[in-house]
């Protein structure tokens, strides 16, 4: 048995250790929005939260998981109480097909919690995900929209 | 107004008797030109389903929403919101009141065609209007005889139905009405009463795809469901012969080892063990030969394989004669590329004792569940195809008999089984976008223009293998009407110009690719075009200009180029490592200019910004013909600088995201300016014509500041 908090709940799954996190997460827990792109870690499109830190759920062993808190798209936030990622992306009107943008808003999320003002070259670095659409002009103004908003949401609270 | 009963007329392409019975006739060229011209025109690439029932689109439930059952499907062009935008203008309703989803082939909606081409929006434009104007003609009707008043009084508004101060709602008409009359078309709203068409309305699915709800093909699940894996070859070529499941057998998770004629696959409790089972069985291939990226290149070569002149105005031939004078001549290349939409091809099939179901994303439905039928020995109304979201579509999912493989599994162990292409996979087996060779050939006059010019290329399948097009067209048309987008001269005014189209087969599939033979050939003719610009000591643009004929195709061209011209300011000359690229292209009616700004630095391109002008005719959703012409500035911004498939010892590769380099978004323009012209009133092509001219406007603006003219895609600095 792994033991594990899941968008603030917890969960215990009974799974070989060596199970990737993505097929837990998508087949046992039923949590679809977290997507299958790779399975190498190549793409981006199954990134979640661990401790808060952005990993890519295809390429990280269940195991690891035991004892940590656990976030992905489903509990980021709600149509009706968005996270400021997930508002700017409404904004910018960002998605097209769709499938990579939960990877995406995760690590836009994760990136903002450690750096809430990244400049052009942060993003640069730091949101190498893939998308074939090609939202990445959009994606990146609604990324610095979600910082500004961020800042706004501090400020109020 | 009249009530009869009517048919609309079904709108078809090919395959079409028309087409058939004048195979002999149509075997002529200049009718084949004829056609080739016809073929560019997206209303005769559009639809071929229903548009004379509104209730097999409309379902009007209690609460007074519309559900439109979409027989197109929306992999991220946009299309949803557009065809909700033309419902709701006429059905007098809000956006927010209808909600769009697939419609399922039991529902009998069911698209012949395709969802390709970028024909859509402008497919739907009239029939999906009228549809929507009968279904509230219905509705007045109805809504009349329960108001007790006349059909004629009545007014329909946000959903309801008005008449002497009482009013019903759609979902109060519809309850208990069994027997519809249907009226003669209404009139269409005139454009200046457009309240949603026009409009930049908010992507419907775009709250979903925000919190990730909504489903595409992988998301699929079913009670009981297992998972299934198909061994596939990695060589090109590889024939399935036997297989030896020993191994597999009794692994952890699996349930049964299927051994077919054509395939072997397993099915297991969990993906993981289907994976894990797959690697253990040992198959035994039939390989005749091992591969090369030269064989390749080889065999797609301008003077080998069928040969079909596609354009020809004057005499170019005896203009451009080999050894002639003052005679310009450049050659381009363009490599493999790879559809690497990011939701792997796979299906979830359920097949039972008499009847399937299939949940999948498929550009395709008619024709998998044809498919799926077939090999089930089953009537096609037994297989019911639930089409979901596509995670990309882009032409990968124009032939999806992946259906097949998980029905075969489905069947074998009768419970539902999910099964999906890996990664590599879905590289390996990819319908790739052919290579292309391309000989160009131009004489200038006296004053500097352009007396002859010839477009010579040569390309693998893009239409001739295709599943969904009856083999008989490539037979008639003689040249492959997907690798011809965009290879014919756009120029009118120059006094002779041809076009030609070498084709020759390749070992692997080769198919659609989101705008064809388009981004290959209009990086060969734009950066040629180029070329002879400077050779004449003009301007580029304007040297464009004075070559387009004055039509009205030609007055649209214009109007873009000069449009892109003066928002980007456009100049001809570098400033220091920095230069603007010019380029243009139509394609299915759709012109489109680029001008791409350009910044070399050691031996890295990096382009900062676009300036797009797009006349699609008419935007019904500007802002989404803004998202589309972005994605294909991106994508082909993408494979023209950095994607390339390659063959070694038989094997395409790379086979994972990385290797095979692709634009992220360090890579993408930090501006894109997308200006908008609406040249005609009627929606034409958006999801495509704005890729052909990015290559070439790229390698135009590199060439002013490097002094290097880059011919071959990706584009590499020496």
């Amino acid at each position: 048995m792994i033991s594990f908090t899941i968008n603030g709940k917890a969960q215990m799954v009974d799974v070989e250790g060596d199970t990737p996190l993505l097929w837990v997460i998508r087949d046992m827990l039923n949590m679809k929005g977290t997507k299958f792109g790779c399975g190498k870690a190549a793409c981006g499109a199954c990134t979640i939260h661990v401790d808060g830190e952005a990993v890519r759920s295809c390429s990280y062993a269940v195991k690891y998981a035991e004892g940590k808190e656990i976030t992905t798209i489903e509990g980021l936030g709600t149509a009706d109480n968005p996270h400021p990622v997930q508002q700017a992306w409404i904004d910018e009107v960002v998605p097209q097909c769709g499938y990579c943008q939960p990877g995406f808003m995760m690590a836009t999320a994760a990136l903002l919690n450690k750096n809430p003002n990244p400049t052009d070259e942060d993003i640069d670095k730091n949101i190498i995900n893939v998308c074939r659409c090609g939202t990445y002009y959009r994606m990146r103004k609604a990324i610095k929209k979600a910082a500004a908003l961020n800042a706004n949401s501090i400020t109020n609270s | 107004m009249g009530i009869s009963r009517r048919k609309f007329v079904v709108r078809t392409l090919l395959g079409g008797t028309g087409v058939m019975l004048g195979a002999a006739y149509l075997g002529r060229n200049s009718i084949r030109r004829s056609i080739y011209d016809m073929m560019e025109n997206p209303d005769m690439l559009s639809y071929m389903g229903d548009t004379s029932n509104p209730l097999m689109w409309f379902e009007i439930t209690n609460d007074n929403k519309v559900v439109l059952h979409s027989p197109k499907v929306e992999m991220g062009q946009g299309s949803f919101t557009s065809m909700v935008q033309m419902a709701a203008e006429e059905l007098e309703m809000d956006i927010s009141q209808i909600s769009i989803v697939h419609a399922e082939t039991a529902t009998g909606n069911i698209d012949g065609m395709s969802t390709g081409g970028s024909t859509t929006t402008a497919g739907f434009w009239q029939p999906l209007r009228e549809l929507a104007a009968t279904m509230r003609e219905m509705l007045k009707v109805e809504g009349a005889k329960k108001l007790g008043a006349e059909a004629s009084s009545v007014v329909a508004s946000k959903g309801t139905i008005s008449a002497g101060g009482k009013t019903l709602t759609y979902g109060e008409i519809v309850d208990g009405v069994t027997d519809w009359e249907i009226p003669e078309t209404p009139a269409l709203k005139d454009p200046k009463d457009f309240k949603f068409i026009g409009q930049p309305v908010a992507r419907v699915d775009l709250i979903d795809k925000v919190v990730g709800t909504p489903m595409f093909g992988m998301d699929a699940t079913m009670p009981d469901m297992l998972y299934g894996a198909v061994v596939r070859p990695d060589r090109i070529g590889a024939k399935y012969k036997s297989s030896d499941i020993s191994k597999a057998q009794g692994m952890p998770g699996v349930i049964k080892i299927v051994q077919e004629p054509d395939f072997v696959g397993v099915v297991a409790t969990s993906i993981v063990e289907a994976e894990n089972a797959k690697k253990a069985i040992i198959v035994d291939w039939q390989i005749d030969r091992s591969w090369q990226t030269k064989d390749i290149e080889d065999a797609i070569q301008v003077g080998k394989g069928d040969k079909m002149i596609i354009q020809k105005v004057g005499d170019a031939d005896g203009k451009l004669e080999d050894g002639g004078e003052g005679i310009i001549t450049a050659e381009y290349r363009s490599p493999i590329g790879a559809h690497a939409q990011l939701e792997p091809n796979g299906a979830l099939a359920h097949v039972e004792s008499d009847k399937a179901t299939i949940i999948m994303s498929t550009q395709v439905i008619q024709l998998t569940r044809s498919e799926v039928a077939k090999r089930l020995g089953l009537d096609e109304e037994k297989v019911n195809l639930v089409p979901t979201y596509l995670g990309g579509g882009f032409g990968r999912r124009l032939h999806t008999p992946n259906a097949v493989q998980a029905a075969v599994l489905s069947k074998a162990v009768g419970k539902p089984v999910k099964c999906f292409f890996n990664r590599k996979e879905e590289f390996q087996k990819d319908t790739f976008r052919p290579p292309t060779h391309h000989q160009l050939k131009a004489k200038l006059d006296a004053n500097g223009n352009i007396e002859a010019l010839e477009h010579s290329f040569a390309s693998g399948d893009v239409m001739f293998n295709a599943a969904m097009v009856p083999a008989i067209a490539g037979t008639i048309l003689g040249a492959d009407i997907g690798a011809t987008r965009g290879a014919r001269i756009q120029y009118g005014n120059i006094p002779h110009h041809r076009a030609v189209s070498w084709h020759s087969e390749l070992p692997f599939a080769t198919s659609w690719w989101r705008s064809l033979g388009l981004l290959a050939n209009t990086f060969a003719i734009e950066s040629f075009m180029d070329e002879l610009a400077v050779s004449a000591g003009k301007d580029p643009i304007q040297f464009r200009l004075d070559h387009i004929q004055d039509d009205e195709a030609g007055r649209r061209l214009k109007a873009v180029i000069e449009s892109a011209r003066d928002k980007a300011g456009y100049q001809d000359t570098a400033n220091g490592k920095s230069a603007m690229g010019f380029a243009c292209s139509t394609d299915a009616g759709t012109p489109c200019a680029h001008v791409a700004e350009v910044t070399v630095s050691g031996k890295e391109i990096k382009v900062n910004k676009v300036t797009c002008t797009i006349d699609p005719g008419y935007a019904v959703n500007p802002d989404q013909v803004k998202a589309q012409s972005e994605g294909c500035i991106i994508m082909g911004l993408s494979a023209s600088m950095y994607e390339r498939m390659y063959v070694e010892d038989g094997q395409l590769r790379p086979t994972i995201y990385g290797p095979y380099k692709m634009a992220l978004m360090r890579d993408a323009p930090k501006e894109i300016d997308v200006e908008i012209i609406n040249g005609t009133g009627k929606p034409g092509a958006v999801g495509e014509p704005p890729l052909g001219p990015i290559g070439a406007a790229i390698a135009n603006a590199v060439f002013r500041i490097t002094g290097q003219r880059l011919r071959e895609m990706p584009l590499t600095l020496a």
